[in-house]
């Protein structure tokens, strides 16, 4: 019964999504302020059906609904709460209903908080977020239905996948969809600005705002992600560069670029035609993300179940979506230019050449990822593009887009002074030249450790000197300093937290990268093994019974008298079986235990990683996120809010103080 | 039908398993080091993008076998990769060699660095030509524009337009 | 010039919708591999047969007449899908000859006395070494071999009566003439 409402409530949707895709456009064009003001309430009312969708699913696993064939094929009864909850969109109709819910959830937000907005940019944004909703919504109706029934309804469902079963997936997907569809409004916003063929620095202001909600959310999806597949596969892996994760991280770039370019449409009215761009890409590769998930065009070890017609209809969407609004810019986009006039080496000119660099670095995976296809395509050869591929073309990318990110915040608007913030930036360079000489020469580091951690201190260090010009530290008294330091906009501390995080992430990254150890032995209980200068004790394997499934129990007794439990799991349900990792993590470095297969008489296959500074990987996205929270929380960011347009006091060579 | 069933399943037993064992390593730790690097670059055909290195395939077992044999009887790494070329085909490579039908992919990014460079350059010149609308300017900025611009009348009236 | 520049991305679209609806139209796999031993003679090979006193299997033998040669084993679930069929084809004639994969023989002889011997003969591929020869990467994997003892089709996974009768089997004829 309450599987048909939902159902119901999905039908409910769509009529309403066509409805808002459709009125107000119509009023928008007649200047026709009732017709236009239908969108908002549209919008809120497709949300609250499509929750109610989504809550039926959602009852449906808790109470074991077996009934349904969704919950049938992907629950178990004895699974634990939270992933019975979890379950809901551990699956392609399920999860594809969690990308309506919060596609039509950013359309609510548009909705409430765009009270400032004008009328018509208001009216066509929700129009275009609906007619999304309709292709969407269409999608499930006809193609993936989470309501069907099954009958007979089967005693017990087949359960799901174990691997899943773990609270860093479970969280993983809502958020790594709040950020890929939360692109959906940027697109909106884009195409509602071709429509009116205007785009002005009031619409970078009021789209800012949407562009940073996604891109943290996305920030946050993606670090949940690799942080699963770090502890839970048992490897010790944080990114593999497989075609979903690159899907993921494509719009995360995209969506990186037009944070910056929308910053010089809003203070200098330039980049326009680029900014609506960059806002059609990101989400065009969501909705690319959306489609590799879902067709098995390419082989990902976290495809779904995948089913070609399904693909051909999402194809089909995207290729509408896409292709509709790309037509729409080729024909409004050119007689938009115009704005502000500035220098190569000026703020402006950072943030293209951040713009440029990130566009390359999506390309790059974009054509890593696809190529594969092209190729066996056209000449009918196979190739697989996998990680070496990533490493040699866009890890270069990054050298000199670090690099250029010290310099960029120290320029200052329309004209800036290169060798004035070179010269400023000399405690940086000399701090980076001397970790990396003294890592190269004094622990005989590859050169490419050497670099990275180069680059991470003169990240993090010109990211401080930063701040310590626009608070003028020790120039001025220190109380000064500091009323300065509170005067700055939450938007310039979210921009060096973000900058900062990105430093800490290099750091991480370097470190995991150049420095693991790994040991792979056969062990008895007692046996000690020793890695990089430690000795862990291999105390013996005790069972366990889990919620759903039986454990071995490996305990390893580290040096400082700690012990880690890494278990082999067996899910009976699912006839499956998965890897718990004992990590002991601190701040320089994880140790990481994995019991492995019995090797004869009590005797067990175990592998040790030592791997220095990993943690700092995830810090630095966290501190991203962090930077990205502050600087929605900032007021001039306030959707919609008109804001001041300048404040005066600030020092010069900053020129406006801004999250970039 | 059933096979991809099979495969389904095959998969997720090398994604909770480990990869390398311990019976399979090498005693000469230079030429284990060696085998573990290039089976970090060869495709476990059966699996999902993982290396043989990754995996606990059957198959990703085996090839790490016959890359160690081969490596005990003298071949060079390249030697190892042509070796598992000649079977599999380019496919079993996770770097794709550098041949004409893979130049797009490995020189492709960085020409589009390249075109992008110029993009933004020749935008920068055309900006300046065609741009009536300079931004309010500092008087001793004017007097220098004036130098350089001898020719310019339009920038005085439309000053201060900076939104349109 | 400058309107044909704000075409590019549009045209790019194209390109890439092009890139992935092909493969769904054209049903590929993206797990399949063409053989890269097509049209190469098949590698030479002398396995050892299923008990003592039977004979094995060598690429001399292969050689002479079009046939099939099918690598298969009694752990794999599509093989045993896929017998009942190889016995007919055997029955009107086809010759099929066997590569026991991975497979302890006594397991290989009960898995064919219970659903039939299609093998004219069979070759035991305890390692799995000779399969890599082959680059086989999945059981079951069956190969069309000419009279000059090259690869000439290779398909991997269950046969299916559909796939025999519209490829293999008039391969094979197109072959012997």
């Amino acid at each position: 019964m309450i599987a048909e409402l939902g159902h119901r409530a999905l039908s409910v949707a769509l009529v309403v999504a066509i409805l808002q895709s459709t009125v107000p456009l119509w009023g928008a064009s007649r200047d026709d302020t009732g017709l236009m003001a239908f969108a908002r309430p549209a919008a809120l009312v497709q949300f609250g059906a499509i929750a109610l969708a989504f809550g039926a699913l959602t009852h449906a696993y808790l109470v074991s609904d077996f009934s349904l064939l969704n919950v049938a094929t992907n629950s178990h009864s004895t699974k634990p709460f939270i992933y019975k909850l979890a379950g809901v969109w551990a699956n392609h109709e399920g999860s594809m209903l969690l990308w309506v819910l919060i596609l039509a959830l950013f359309g609510a937000a548009v909705a409430a908080f765009g009270g400032n907005l004008p009328d018509g940019l208001r009216a066509r944004t929700l129009a275009v977020q609906g007619m999304i909703g309709v292709g969407f919504l269409a999608f499930m109706l006809f193609a993936s239905n989470p309501f069907e029934r099954l009958y007979p309804a089967p005693i017990d469902g087949n359960g799901l996948n174990p691997l899943l079963q773990d609270i860093g997936l479970a969280l993983h997907p809502p958020m790594l969809y709040l950020g890929y569809v939360g692109f959906s409004t940027t697109f909106s916003f884009a195409v509602a600005a071709l429509l009116e063929g205007r785009v002005d620095p009031a619409w970078a202001r009021w789209v800012r705002p949407w562009a940073l909600a996604a891109w943290t959310a996305l920030t946050a999806g993606i670090a949940l992600g690799s942080g699963w597949a770090y502890y839970e596969l048992g490897w010790g892996g944080w990114w593999f560069w497989d075609p979903v994760e690159n899907a993921s991280f494509m719009p995360w770039l995209a969506g990186t670029a037009l944070l910056h370019s929308a910053i010089v449409v809003e203070k200098r009215g330039a980049l326009k035609s680029w900014t609506i761009l960059l806002a059609l890409i990101a989400f065009s590769f969501s909705l690319l993300g959306t489609f590799l998930v879902r067709s098995g065009v390419l082989s990902s070890v976290h495809a779904f179940a995948v089913d070609p017609e399904r693909g051909l209809f999402i194809l089909l969407l995207l290729a509408i979506a896409i292709g509709g609004s790309f037509l729409l810019f080729a024909w409004r986009a050119p007689s938009m230019e115009g704005g502000g006039m500035f220098r190569p080496v000026s703020r402006e000119g950072a943030l293209v050449l951040n713009n440029l660099l990130m566009s390359t670095a999506a390309a790059t995976v974009l054509i890593g990822t696809l190529y594969p296809l092209a190729l066996e395509s056209v000449t009918g050869e196979k190739v697989s593009v996998g990680a070496p591929y990533f490493e040699a073309t866009f890890v270069p990318l990054m050298i000199p887009t670090v690099l250029a990110l010290g310099v960029g915040p120290m320029l200052a608007w329309k004209r800036g002074d290169l060798t004035g913030a070179l010269s400023r930036l000399w405690v940086a360079a000399l701090a980076a030249f001397g970790i990396g000489a003294s890592v190269l020469y004094l622990r005989g580091a590859p050169i490419g450790a050497a670099l990275g951690l180069g680059l991470a201190v003169w990240l993090a260090v010109s990211v401080v000197t930063e701040w310590t010009e626009r608070v003028r530290l020790f120039r001025v008294s220190l109380g000064q300093s500091l009323s300065r330091a509170l005067g700055l906009p939450r938007s310039a501390y979210g921009m060096s937290l973000a900058h900062l995080g990105l430093a800490v992430f290099i750091l991480g990254a370097v470190g995991e990268t150049f420095f693991s150890a790994e040991v792979v032995r056969f062990v008895r209980a007692g046996d000690e093994i020793a890695i990089a200068g430690r000795s862990v004790t291999f105390e013996g394997v005790t069972k366990r019974s889990g919620p759903n499934y039986e454990a071995d129990v490996g305990t390893f007794v580290l040096p400082s008298g700690d012990r880690l439990e890494s278990e082999r799991r067996f899910y009976p349900a699912e006839g499956q079986r998965t890897t718990e990792a004992g990590i002991r993590s601190r701040p320089d470095g994880d140790l990481y235990a994995v019991l492995g297969e019995p090797a004869g008489e009590k005797r067990w296959t175990v592998r040790i990683y030592v791997k220095p500074l990993v943690m700092w990987l995830w810090a630095g996205c966290g501190i991203m996120v962090l930077g990205g929270l502050i600087s929605l929380a900032d007021r001039r960011l306030r959707v919609g809010a008109p804001g001041p347009r300048r404040a005066s006091w600030q020092p010069a060579h900053a020129g406006v103080a801004d999250s970039d | 039908m059933i096979r991809a069933l099979a495969l389904a399943l095959a998969l997720f037993a090398a994604a909770s398993a480990l990869a390398v064992q311990p019976d399979e390593m090498l005693d000469n730790p230079a030429l284990e080091a060696r085998a573990r690097e290039i089976s970090a670059v060869v495709r476990c055909l059966v699996c999902q993008n993982q290396s043989i290195d990754d995996s606990n395939a059957d198959l990703a077992r085996d090839l790490r076998k016959l890359v160690r044999e081969r490596l005990q009887a003298g071949d060079g790494d390249q030697q190892v990769l042509d070796f598992l070329v000649a079977r599999y085909g380019p496919f079993v490579l996770l770097e794709p060699p550098r041949t004409r039908s893979t130049w797009l992919l490995w020189y492709g990014p960085f020409a589009l660095l390249g075109l992008g460079v110029v993009g933004v350059a020749i935008a920068a010149v055309a900006r300046v030509r065609r741009t009536a609308v300079p931004e309010p300017l500092s008087p001793e900025e004017r007097s220098r524009l004036n130098a350089l611009l001898s020719d310019d009348a339009a920038s005085a009236d439309a000053t201060g337009e900076v939104e349109r | 010039m400058r309107r044909l520049l704000f075409l590019v991305p549009l045209a790019v679209v194209i390109a890439l919708v092009g890139v992935l609806a092909w493969p769904i139209l054209e049903g590929r796999d993206p797990r399949s591999l063409p053989s890269v031993l097509l049209d190469k003679p098949i590698p030479p090979f002398e396995l050892p047969g299923l008990t003592v006193d039977s004979s094995g299997l060598s690429a001399g033998e292969l050689a002479g007449r079009p046939l099939l040669v099918n690598v298969f084993a009694s752990w794999c679930a599509p093989c045993r899908h896929e017998i009942p069929l190889m016995v007919r084809l055997a029955s009107e004639g086809v010759p099929i000859y066997g590569i026991a994969y991975k497979d302890d023989p006594a397991a290989t002889q009960a898995f064919l006395a219970q659903l039939g011997d299609p093998y004219r003969g069979i070759g035991v591929d305890r390692d799995g070494r000779i399969a890599i020869e082959f680059g086989v990467y999945g059981v079951p994997e069956t190969y069309v071999i000419d009279a000059a003892g090259r690869i000439r089709h290779r398909h991997v996974g269950a046969m299916t009566e559909d796939v025999a009768r519209r490829t293999l089997l008039p391969l094979l004829e197109d072959l012997a003439q």
